[in-house]
């Protein structure tokens, strides 16, 4: 980036392209051209900066300016103002909640203060469309130096010294499982990246993939060398084009420079990488179906062992790590196995990305050192619950963890840890919940995710989880006796036990976790049939207090059934008999005169 | 289904798809990805020549269409609405806008109105959870949406944002 006296940084990530930050790209490089300074200033579309809550962001360097919620409109006005006359442009700063300063750099903004960015340390920073500037930025260089100075085994062990464990939800040592797969004898094996990313909610791996590509595909031939497979296959979800295409631009860019293909730096080692793609079950993230979904038929699990260490892709030995998992592995042989193992807890080394959503004030994409606590994550990152409401729960693990509460807050994250309250760490999935969600509807939630995921070979699932959801069902419907709870826990724990895979064996942790932590208000809706959230339709009324109503119409003309009557300056009254329970008059009063009963 | 006779574009469509891969059976989830994407869907006819291009029985070829969500045997409508269902989108309120799109196009998830003009998806995550609850229009994302835009959304449509 030498010849640029400034580059301009514009988020290309899904969140922000969808708030037109392609049109930001274009607009700044006709505004520069129009000045004549498009020789001077380049223009870049980067991966997700994390901050997807107050996208579109725009990054000015070297001054390291952030800038927020910026639109096409604004783009003359930075070019006039910061391009030109070297003073930050004070409205689209990002503007400090707690102290009320705006703020120019992400040095201090809280939402960075605390994160460490390894995987994604270079989302945000790189045109991940153009190889150079991943080089410019050590890229490459752990695939040069295993190459010319390491032997497989000793690439191999530095991972394992590491401390690396897997992304992708099962925490497995990655070291351990290359290992595993190296001393297999045979004369083809694979390598495989597992970007299926299935979780509902969660959109880590595709975000390394849309930002950084090369270093998913470095970390791949590293492992090739190491396990000693000529070939690589990424399973990426169809629903990912973005991804998908800048994965092919970097593969191209790769094997023109000779990083891929016959006969790497020179080294003798042979290797390339193809895709395949996800069509869209959730079950084909299990490594076994996975392999069976490449090979063209239906992706079912099927009985480990053999685990694909030892009879994966067309019966040959085959390592399957997940994105992040690769995403993290050139940094530890550029700067050391000392370096990355200082960072995190005894048993969980390095960091963790999560797509922090839901319920906070600060919805995005983070990377936190494994043992920073949930109340740091939620509260000092995540800038605390939207519109002052009160915390209520944080989900982890998506379908297959479970919820935690406010006695969790100051437990350090890590797999460990994680399993012990009763989740896990999962891939990353972490949806923050308030007072106003019901734990009821959000394990009947879930578990409609796993019923229409599950694959339907074994019974446990199939049958199982469709009974689990008939009572829950009932529940939610106010039908529910405490026989039905007991059921659950009991059906629950035999699913759990008997299933075949991991999707079946993990389905009602979202159930038994919230019967653990939140009996009451299962009860509630069984005993009292009531939803104390005020979220299960069948269970709730919306009325209208006559005394607080000011007849300011607002709800009359927002309900989108006409269910609301009333003169203008007079009480509204609400019909019960048409009202479909939106809750869209009750968001909509400024005088809190609607309340849910 | 009705039994519909295959247009030669299709049948030349298939074709080229299955040869590019060498008619291998192996690839057959791929073939399937690019007939889907030229073709908008995959009904019996289609499948029936794949199965016969790629040597295998149409009962192998059902059995992985009907597997996965992504392949579909219904054309989709004019303006394919896909509501985010993810969890994000979930607690931000998807369900009270899904809700919404159902009754006024008087559809459910997985069906084309009458008039070809509109139909309803259920989508897991479109990583734009920052902008929750997300709707997609084709290809265009629409976040932050309340049951109250939907009908904003609609007439949108109608005015012929996508054709
Ligand atoms: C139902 C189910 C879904 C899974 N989904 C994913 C996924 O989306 N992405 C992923 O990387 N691993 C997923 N896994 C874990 C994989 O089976 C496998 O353990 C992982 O890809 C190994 O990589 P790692 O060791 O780098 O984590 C899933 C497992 C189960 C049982
Ligand atoms: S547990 Fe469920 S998803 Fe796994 S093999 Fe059995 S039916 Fe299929
Ligand atoms: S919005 Fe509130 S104050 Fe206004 S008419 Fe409706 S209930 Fe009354
Ligand atoms: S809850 Fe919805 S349908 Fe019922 S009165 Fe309020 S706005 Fe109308
Ligand atoms: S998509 Fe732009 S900050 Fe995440
Ligand atoms: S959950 Fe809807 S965009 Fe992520």
């Amino acid at each position: 980036m030498t010849d640029y006296k400034m580059h301009i940084l514009v988020c290309g990530g899904t969140g922000c392209r969808a708030s037109q930050s392609e049109k930001i790209v274009d607009a700044f490089k006709s505004e520069l051209e129009t000045r004549a300074l498009d020789d001077e200033v380049k223009v870049i579309a980067t991966g997700c900066f994390g901050f997807c809550e107050k996208g579109p962001i725009v990054k000015i360097i070297p001054d390291n300016t952030f800038y927020v919620q910026v639109g096409v409109v604004d783009v003359k006005d930075i070019v006039e103002e910061h391009v030109i006359k070297g003073r930050p442009l004070k409205r689209l700063l990002y503007h400090d909640p707690a102290t009320k300063s705006q703020v120019t750099d992400t040095a201090h903004i809280d939402f960075y203060k605390k994160q460490v960015r390894i995987a994604l340390r270079n989302c945000g920073f790189i045109n991940p469309e153009n190889i150079d500037e991943y080089i410019a930025r050590d890229g490459y260089a752990a695939l040069g130096k295993a190459l010319s100075e390491m032997t497989p085994a000793d690439a191999t062990q530095l991972v394992k010294d590491s401390g690396l464990r897997g992304r992708g939800g099962g925490g497995f040592p990655t070291g351990l499982k290359w290992e595993i797969t190296a001393k297999e004898k045979s004369d083809q094996k694979y390598v495989v990246c597992n970007a299926d990313e299935g979780d509902p909610g969660a959109f880590m791996d595709r975000s390394i993939l849309e930002g950084d590509p090369h270093s998913v595909i470095e970390a791949m031939a590293i492992c090739g060398y190491c396990i000693g497979a000529s070939k690589g296959l990424v399973y990426i979800r169809a629903e990912y084009p973005l991804a998908i295409n800048r994965l092919k631009i970097a593969l191209e860019q790769a094997r023109e420079y000779g990083l891929l293909g016959d006969d790497i730096l020179g080294s003798g080692f042979n290797f390339d990488i193809d895709i395949r793609y996800g069509a869209g079950a959730f079950v084909c993230g299990e490594e076994t179906a996975l392999i069976h979904s490449m090979e063209g038929h239906r992706g079912e699990p099927t009985f480990k062992p053999p685990f694909p260490s030892v009879s994966g892709y067309l019966g040959k030995p085959t390592n399957v790590n997940n994105v992040e998992t690769f995403a993290n592995v050139p940094v530890i042989f550029n700067k050391g196995v000392e370096w990355f193992s200082s960072i995190g807890s005894e048993k969980s080394k390095g960091t963790k990305v999560f797509a922090l959503a839901g319920k906070v004030n600060n919805v995005g994409l983070i990377e936190v050192p494994m043992g920073i606590t949930l109340r740091e994550v939620i509260f000092d990152i995540g800038g605390g619950i939207r519109g002052g409401k009160k915390f209520k729960a944080v989900q982890t693990g998506g379908p297959s963890g479970g919820c935690l509460t406010e006695q969790h807050l100051d437990t350090p994250i890590d797999y460990d840890n994680l399993i012990a309250a009763g989740s896990m760490m999962g891939s990353g999935g972490m949806i923050v919940m308030d007072e106003d969600d019901c734990m009821v509807s959000i394990a009947k939630f879930y578990l409609e995710f796993t019923l229409e995921e599950s694959c339907g070979k074994c019974t446990p699932c199939r049958i199982g989880n469709k009974r689990l959801h008939e009572i829950l069902d009932k529940i939610t419907k106010g039908k529910g006796t405490l026989e039905d709870i007991e059921r659950l826990r009991v059906l629950g724990n035999v699913i759990k036990d008997t299933s075949l895979c991991g999707l079946g064996q993990t389905s009602p942790n979202p159930i038994l976790s919230t019967l653990d932590n939140f009996y009451d208000e299962y009860l509630a809706h069984v005993n009292d049939k009531k939803c104390p959230a005020g979220q299960c339709k069948d269970l709730v009324r919306y009325e209208i207090d006559p005394d607080a109503c000011t007849g300011c119409t607002l709800c009359f003309r927002n309900c989108p059934v006409g269910a609301i009557s009333g003169e203008k300056k007079m009480p509204h009254y609400i019909d019960q008999t048409l009202c479909i329970k939106c809750g869209v008059c009750y968001e909509k009063c400024r005088f809190k005169a609607i309340s849910i009963v | 289904m009705p039994k519909v006779k295959l247009s030669e574009y299709a049948t030349s469509t298939v074709k080229e798809v299955c040869a590019s891969f060498n008619n291998k059976e192996g690839e057959l989830i791929n073939v399937l990805h690019q007939v889907q994407q030229k073709l908008g869907y995959l009904p019996a006819e289609v499948q029936e020549l794949v199965a016969k291009e790629l040597n295998m029985s149409a009962a192998k070829v059902y059995g992985v269409v009907t597997f996965y969500s992504f392949f579909t045997m219904v054309p989709q409508g004019e303006n394919p609405i896909s509501i985010c269902m993810g969890t994000a989108c979930y607690v931000r309120g998807g369900e009270q806008v899904l809700d919404e799109f159902k009754r006024q196009l008087k559809i459910d998830v997985g069906e084309t109105t009458a008039d070809g003009k509109f139909s309803l998806s259920a989508l897991r995550c479109v990583g734009a959870c920052g902008l929750a609850p997300v709707v997609l229009v084709g290809e265009k994302v629409h976040g932050r949406v309340a049951p109250t835009d939907v009908r904003k959304i609609l007439s949108e449509c109608k005015d012929g944002c996508l054709t």
